[in-house]
C-alpha cells in the first residue's frame, strides 16, 4: 500500500489545487475569425494565438522560450500553410480560394496573436456559405474559433468547437444580389450622380433641336431631323465610351484617374463653348465620339472602385454599361420633349442655350481647376 | 430569454475583438513569452513525452503520463491550455464508456476543473467500482464533494480514503472538510500536530497542508497565525497560484493592498491573480497607471469567456463586477449563478456581499441557510450575516 501511495503522490497535491483551479485559470485557447462581405467580394481576418501556433507547428525557432517578430516572420510560410489547411470556405457549393494579403501581429488581452488578412476568391455573393474550421482541436479540444460575419449590414456570429467544426449560413437570394443587376443599378446611379456626364450630355443636347444657319441658331423644321441629330450624338457617345470602358476594364489600356477626370471636366467646358462659338456646328456627333472616348475611362475607374468580379467580368461590364445607357436614355427622354416644344421660342435660342452653356462652362471650369490642382471647392 | 442572450452575445462580440493589428518594426521585438526561462525541465519533459505519444497515440500508459504532466503544469502555471492538451492526450479514451481506470481518473480530474462536476463524479463512481482500491479516486471524489458543499458525502469519502491509505494525505483531506463543518478548531490542531511532526515532507503535500491550515485559521480570525502559515508555504518554493491568491486575499481583507500588489507583481497571466492584483491597485492612493489597463484586460477576458460559452469564471467575474465595476446587480446575478454550481466559502461570501450591495437581502437566504446547517465557522461570513440580518429587519 505504501508503495502505491508514493506512486500517486505527485498527483495528489495537483488535484487539490485543481479543485479550485478556476480561481486562477486564465483564458483558454481561442481564435477570432472575421468575414466581411461587400459588393467587391469577401475579405477575412484571422487572429491565431502565438502560443497555439507554437504548439502546432513550432515558432520558437531558437528554443529560448520567447517568440520574436523575426521568428514569426521566418515561419510565415508554415503559419500560412497551417492556417489555409485548417479553414475551408464554400459558397453555393463552390470552393473559395483564400489569398493571404497581410501578415501582422496583435496583442489581445490574453497574449500575442498573428493576424492573417485574406481575400476569398472564386465566390461572389453566395446565398449559402459554408465554413469548415479545424484549427488546433487535435492539440486542445477546448479550443474555440469565434466567428463574426458581417453581411449586408448584419453581424452574424458563430462558435467553432471540436464538436461543431462546420457552420452554414443561408442568406437567401434577391435579384439585387445577382451581379448583373447590381452593376446595372450601379451604372444608372453613376450617370445620375456623376454631374459631369449629365452636363456633358446636356451641353451636346442643348443645340440638338436647332440648326446653325448664317451665324445664328434656327429651330429645326421637323421633329424627325431633331431626332436624328440627337440620336447621332447619343449613339456616338455610347459607342465611344463603350469602347474605352471595355478596353480599360480588360486591362488593355490604362490612364491615370486624375488625368482622366481632368480631361472629362475639360470636355464639358469645350462642349459648352462650342454652343457659344461653334467650331463643329453640325458635327456635334464627332465631339460626342471624341470626348466619349474619355468618358469611357471615367466609367472604367468608377467600375473598378466598385470592385470587378473576376470570372464574371463580361457580365459585370455588360451590366454596368447597360446601366450607363439606361441612365443616359432617361435624361434624353426627359430633355428632348421639353426642348422640342420650346425650340421655336427666342427665349430658348437666346436664353436657355446661351446662359445654360455659360453656366455649364463655369461649373466645369471649376471642376477642371479642382481636378488639375487637386483641391475641393464645389460640393458636387 | 434566448433573444436577450443573443443580443448580449452580439454586444460582447462587438467589443471583444478590440484589436489593432500592427507590423512590428524590429525583428528582435519579443511578441510572446512561452516560459520564464530558456530551459524549463518540466516543459522539456512534456514535450518529449508528447513527441513519444504522437508516434504511439494508442499507448494508454504514455497518454496518462502526458495527461498527468499537463495537468500538473496547468496547475503550476494556472494555464488551462495544458488542460486542453491533457484532454487531447486522452482523446482515444475521452468518450469511451469504460476506459482503463487511470485514464478514467484523469478524465474526471479534467472534467472537474472545467466545472463539469456531475460527469466527473460519474467517472469517479465508475472508477471506484472498477478498482475500489484506487486511492486517487477517493481523494478526488472527496475534494469535488467539498467544493459542492456536500460535507457529509465528503466526510464519508474521506473515511473510506483513510481506511484505504491511512496517513497524511487522508488526514489533510479530512481536515479540509471538517474545518468547514463545525470542527474548525479541532481540524487546525490535527493539521498543526501533523505538520509539527514533519509528516508532510517538504514538497507539494506540505504546501497543501499549510494552505488548508492557513485558510482555516483565517476563517477563525487568527490572522497572524494564518499569515505565518501562508508565508511558510510560500517559503517552500513550490509555485502555486492558488496559494498566492489565498494569501493575497488575506492581505486585501486586512487592508494591506500595497503588500498584496507587491506579492502579485507581474502575475498578469492568470485571471484570478490579475483580478487580485487589480483589486489591490484600485485600493492604492494614488492608483497605479496599470490599474485601468488591467481592468480593461479582465473585461476583455471575461467577454472572451462568454463568447466561448465558458462558465468557469463566474466567481471571478462576480467579484470583478462587484468591486471594480461597481455593478452590484450584475454581480448578484453572477454570484447566484455561481452558487448553483459550487459552495465554497468564497462563493458564499460573494453571494452575501453582492446581495448586500444590491440591497436585496433576500437573495442571501440560501447562503445563510447553508452556513447554519453546516455550522460553518468564518468571521468574515459571520460579519456579513449580521449585516444581512440588520438589513432584513430594516426592510421588512
Amino acid at each position: 500500500m505504501t508503495k502505491r501511495l508514493t506512486h500517486f503522490v505527485p498527483l495528489f497535491a495537483a488535484i487539490l489545487a485543481l479543485a479550485t483551479q478556476a480561481a486562477c485559470a486564465h483564458t483558454q485557447s481561442t481564435a477570432y475569425l472575421t468575414f466581411r462581405f461587400s459588393e467587391t467580394g469577401i475579405i477575412g481576418e484571422w487572429h491565431l494565438a502565438l502560443r497555439d501556433l507554437d504548439d502546432a507547428i513550432g515558432l520558437d525557432v531558437n528554443d529560448d522560450g520567447r517568440i520574436t517578430w523575426g521568428e514569426l516572420l521566418s515561419r510565415k510560410e508554415a503559419v500560412c500553410a497551417y492556417a489555409l489547411s485548417r479553414l475551408h470556405v464554400w459558397g453555393d457549393g463552390h470552393a473559395g480560394l483564400l489569398h493571404i494579403e497581410d501578415y501582422l501581429a496583435d496583442n489581445l488581452s490574453d497574449g500575442a496573436y498573428v493576424v492573417l488578412r485574406f481575400n476569398v476568391e472564386g465566390i461572389h455573393q453566395p446565398s449559402r456559405l459554408e465554413l469548415d474550421y479545424d484549427a488546433f482541436f487535435d492539440m486542445d479540444p477546448k479550443h474555440r474559433g469565434l466567428l463574426r460575419l458581417e453581411h449586408d449590414g448584419q453581424t452574424l456570429l458563430g462558435v467553432f468547437s471540436s464538436t461543431t467544426r462546420s457552420q452554414v449560413f443561408e442568406f437567401g437570394l434577391t435579384p439585387a444580389r445577382n451581379p448583373f443587376f447590381t452593376f446595372l443599378k450601379e451604372g444608372v446611379w453613376h450617370i445620375w450622380s456623376g454631374y459631369d456626364h449629365i452636363l456633358f450630355l446636356l451641353a451636346l443636347l442643348l443645340p440638338g433641336v436647332l440648326l446653325r444657319r448664317d451665324g445664328s441658331w434656327q429651330p429645326v423644321a421637323d421633329m424627325r431631323s431633331a431626332f436624328v441629330k440627337v440620336l447621332k450624338v447619343v449613339t456616338a457617345f455610347t459607342v465611344a465610351h463603350s469602347i474605352t470602358l471595355s478596353l480599360a476594364v480588360m486591362g488593355l489600356v490604362h490612364l491615370p484617374s486624375r488625368l482622366v477626370e481632368s480631361a472629362i471636366a475639360a470636355s464639358v467646358v469645350v462642349a459648352a463653348l462650342n454652343n457659344l462659338w461653334p467650331l463643329f456646328a453640325e458635327g456635334a456627333w464627332m465631339v460626342a465620339f471624341g470626348f466619349g472616348l474619355l468618358h469611357g475611362f471615367g466609367f472604367a475607374n468608377a467600375l473598378r472602385d466598385l470592385g470587378l468580379q473576376h470570372g464574371q467580368l463580361a457580365l459585370t461590364l455588360f451590366g454596368f454599361n447597360l446601366g450607363v445607357e439606361i441612365g443616359q436614355l432617361a435624361i434624353v427622354l426627359v430633355f428632348l420633349p421639353l426642348a422640342l416644344s420650346l425650340r421655336h421660342l427666342l427665349f430658348y435660342q437666346r436664353f436657355i442655350l446661351r446662359f445654360g452653356s455659360a453656366a455649364i462652362i463655369m461649373v466645369a471650369s471649376t471642376w477642371l481647376a479642382e481636378r488639375v490642382l487637386d483641391f475641393k471647392w464645389l460640393p458636387f | 430569454m434566448g433573444k436577450i442572450a443573443l443580443l448580449l452575445f452580439a454586444v460582447f462580440m462587438a467589443i471583444s475583438v478590440r484589436s489593432e493589428p500592427f507590423l512590428p518594426k524590429d525583428e528582435s521585438q519579443v511578441l510572446e513569452t512561452l516560459r520564464s526561462t530558456a530551459f524549463d525541465p518540466a516543459d522539456h519533459e512534456i514535450r518529449s513525452l508528447r513527441a513519444l505519444l504522437s508516434a504511439e497515440p494508442g499507448n494508454v500508459s504514455l497518454a496518462c503520463q502526458v495527461a498527468r504532466r499537463c495537468i500538473e503544469r496547468s496547475r503550476r502555471e494556472a494555464d488551462p491550455r495544458y488542460l486542453g492538451r491533457a484532454q487531447a492526450a486522452l482523446a482515444p479514451w475521452w468518450d469511451m464508456p469504460t476506459p482503463p481506470v487511470d485514464a478514467l481518473v484523469l478524465r474526471a480530474t479534467i472534467k472537474q476543473s472545467q466545472h463539469d462536476f456531475t460527469n466527473a463524479l460519474a467517472d469517479l463512481d465508475l472508477a471506484s467500482r472498477l478498482n475500489p482500491g484506487n486511492v486517487q479516486v477517493w481523494l478526488t471524489r472527496a475534494i469535488i464533494l467539498t467544493v459542492l458543499g456536500d460535507y457529509a458525502g465528503a466526510r464519508k469519502t474521506c473515511l473510506h480514503l483513510a481506511q484505504l491509505a491511512p496517513g497524511t494525505i487522508a488526514l489533510a483531506a479530512t481536515a479540509s472538510v471538517t474545518a468547514l463543518n463545525g470542527e474548525a478548531g479541532r481540524s487546525c490542531a490535527l493539521l498543526q500536530s501533523a505538520l509539527d511532526g514533519n509528516s508532510f515532507g517538504s514538497g507539494d503535500e506540505k504546501t497543501w497542508a499549510l494552505t488548508v491550515l492557513a485558510e482555516a485559521l483565517e476563517r477563525l480570525g487568527h490572522i497572524s497565525e494564518a499569515e505565518a502559515d501562508f508565508k511558510a508555504a510560500l517559503a517552500l518554493g513550490q509555485r502555486d497560484p492558488y496559494l498566492l491568491g489565498a494569501y493575497a486575499d488575506l492581505l486585501l481583507d486586512q487592508g494591506r493592498a500595497e503588500e498584496a500588489a507587491k506579492l502579485l507583481n507581474n502575475e498578469t497571466r492568470a485571471d484570478g491573480l490579475l483580478l487580485r492584483l487589480t483589486l489591490a491597485e484600485s485600493a492604492l492612493h494614488p492608483r497605479p497607471a496599470t490599474c485601468d489597463a488591467h481592468i480593461a484586460a479582465l473585461k476583455a477576458r471575461f467577454e472572451a469567456g462568454h463568447l466561448r460559452g465558458d462558465f468557469v469564471h463566474q466567481r471571478e467575474e462576480a467579484r470583478f463586477d462587484l468591486h471594480l465595476l461597481r455593478k452590484p446587480h450584475e454581480a448578484l446575478r453572477l454570484a447566484q449563478a455561481n452558487w448553483r454550481v459550487q459552495h465554497e466559502p468564497a462563493d458564499l461570501r460573494l453571494l452575501l456581499e453582492s446581495a448586500l450591495a444590491a440591497a436585496d437581502p433576500g437573495a442571501a437566504q440560501p447562503a445563510l441557510d447553508f452556513m447554519r446547517s453546516n455550522r460553518l465557522e468564518d468571521v468574515q461570513l459571520a460579519k456579513l450575516e449580521q449585516q444581512v440580518n440588520d438589513k432584513s429587519k430594516a426592510v421588512p
